[in-house]
């Protein structure tokens, strides 16, 4: 692993609990080494069945919750291993191809995302429906990786191609009262299979507050790993927003609204108390069914300390500054 | 005594090779998670994938050894009541190997999370005692536990499995964000299986009620 900058920020300072942990998880592995040892030894078997690129982090770094290094030079990217390309483009939630993480990549390619148009409208002075590849063309791409966590508890490290939502916005001229933007995904049932059941509202929208939306750290990708975007990762345009789980990371994107209200969220609307407007990643907030404490990291096997907001907080908790985050969950 | 000695040594009913076709079969999952873990073909997140298919797979030999008792008294198949216990170990087998998974692999034997966890969460509390309630039936499954107990007594503990399976449905269905139609099935099953039982028990009362007290038929065990 590269050497981490000096003078790291301080979220990405180890918190000493995460620290004590290692001691912890390894006291506990002595102790039940032995446990582990009899029915256990099909179950590591399965450790020697992850894929290519998951030893790529020591394991004792992984249970210390060792902070992710920051490539030098780039105030976004991390320089963590990436996530395999193949993993990132078959373990997908994207619940208008199916609820299986395997549906996206098996039914995505009934999409089609070409000719592909996406409308900027609502409270702006400049509305406009663009062809997707004009806006690409106007808004030339950039490389980030992110890191991205699922409110199902795993995470990956994701190598984007895209360019900041703020510059769209900027050039759409918003007017005072847009307060928050909202995103719509292509509403077709006849291309996307899991619209003809009913376990979500569709089509799937998103929002985010206008200094959200507005921040550099996030994107409307169209690629990654050097690629046009797979239609099960989004394509051709979709929203990534690092420190929210990955829900609201839009897909498919055909309309972006600037709102005066504050925009009503596809998985806000199924399970309030689950989902919130805001959905920061939060270890201290906990999903009704399970803790948000930890994280996978696909390709690792045990669990690692999941950081407040993502990881970003340097960057982003301004934005929430004063705000009872357990509340504004 | 192991599963294999016990099907070896039940051999020579009417169907001698019923028991060790099913408990080859019923291994069979276990080998597919096994196999495919090896090849690394369990897909991106192999934890989550094995920890769900020992849990699927838990949950339908449960509901196999609940269907045995209907499938006798309603279609006639009298031959399920001789597999009924070796299913229901083989649902113990499998939930043994699930909780394992999720405590020694995804939670890392962190006895902290895992005793909050199970405090905390509807979830993960219903499958625990699904788990903790198969154990005993588990523990007494032997002809020399029936004896040891007597067979009413036996009988009464043995009505857990209904409160096992109903957890253990349950602990499916929370598990999904919002598409429920595979717990939905599993309910289903389950409460066709409970209400067979409930219009057989019926049935049976009625017909004492209506003909003499006769000598009810030796109790079947196994």
């Amino acid at each position: 692993m590269p050497q981490p900058p000096p003078n790291p920020p301080s979220s990405e300072i180890t918190p000493e609990a995460a620290y004590a942990d290692r001691r912890r998880f390894l006291k506990n592995a002595a102790l039940f080494a032995a446990t582990a040892a009899g029915s256990g030894a099909g179950l590591l078997w399965l450790t020697g069945g992850l894929k290519p690129g998951s030893r790529a982090t020591p394991r004792t770094a992984r249970a210390a919750g060792k902070p992710p290094a920051e490539a030098p030079g780039s105030p976004y990217d991390t320089a963590e291993p990436q996530t395999p390309f193949d993993a990132v483009t078959t373990y997908n939630n994207f619940y208008e191809f199916g609820s299986n993480k395997d549906d996206p990549s098996r039914l995505a390619g009934s999409l089609r995302t070409r000719p592909w148009t996406v409308a900027v409208d609502g409270e702006v002075r400049r509305s406009q429906t663009f062809d997707v590849d004009a806006l690409l063309s106007a808004f030339p791409s950039q490389d980030r990786v992110y890191r991205m966590r699922c409110v199902e508890a795993w995470s990956m490290v994701i190598p984007w191609q895209g360019f900041p939502l703020g510059d769209l916005l900027r050039r759409a001229e918003p007017t005072s009262n847009a307060k928050f933007v909202a995103f719509t995904t292509l509403l077709d049932p006849k291309q996307m299979p899991g619209q003809r059941r009913g376990y979500l509202e569709w089509p799937y929208v998103e929002g985010l507050r206008l200094d959200e939306a507005l921040h550099p750290l996030t994107i409307l990708a169209s690629g990654l790993y050097g690629r046009p975007l797979p239609n099960q990762d989004g394509a051709p345009l979709r929203l990534v927003v690092p420190w929210k789980y990955g829900f609201k990371g839009i897909k498919s994107i055909v309309r972006v609204t600037l709102t005066r209200d504050q925009p009503p969220t596809t998985w806000n609307l199924a399970w309030p108390a689950a989902y919130g407007f805001y959905a920061n990643v939060n270890p201290n907030v906990d999903h009704p069914r399970w803790s948000q404490a930890t994280e996978r990291r696909i390709g690792e096997l045990s669990r690692r300390p999941t950081l407040p907001f993502n990881g970003y907080a340097e960057q982003v908790a301004g934005l929430y500054a004063g705000m009872d985050l357990a509340r504004w969950f | 005594m192991s599963l294999a000695a016990r099907a070896v040594a039940t051999r020579g009913g009417p169907r001698p090779w019923l028991k060790p076709a099913v408990f080859v079969a019923a291994l069979a999952p276990l080998a597919s998670v096994l196999l495919q873990a090896s090849r690394g073909a369990l897909g991106a997140n192999p934890v989550s994938e094995a920890l769900n298919r020992l849990g699927l797979t838990a949950l339908v030999f449960l509901l196999a050894s609940l269907a045995c008792t209907p499938a006798r008294e309603v279609l006639g198949w009298v031959w399920t009541i001789g597999l009924r216990r070796m299913l229901g170990l083989f649902a113990y087998f499998y939930a043994c190997l699930h909780f394992a998974t999720y405590a020694i692999v995804d939670q890392s034997l962190r006895w902290k999370a895992i005793v909050a966890d199970v405090m905390k969460r509807p979830f993960i509390l219903s499958g625990f005692a699904a788990f903790l309630l198969l154990t005993p039936l588990a523990a007494t499954s032997t002809a020399n536990a029936v004896r040891r107990l007597g067979f009413p007594r036996w009988k009464r503990l043995h009505r857990l499995v209904y409160a096992a399976g109903a957890l253990a449905a349950f602990h499916f269905w929370l598990r999904v964000k919002k598409d429920v139609r595979e717990p939905a099935i599993s309910a289903t099953v389950l409460a066709v299986l409970l209400l067979a039982r409930g219009v057989v028990w019926a049935r049976d009362r009625r017909r004492l009620e209506r003909a003499a007290p006769r000598p009810k038929a030796a109790p079947t065990v196994d």
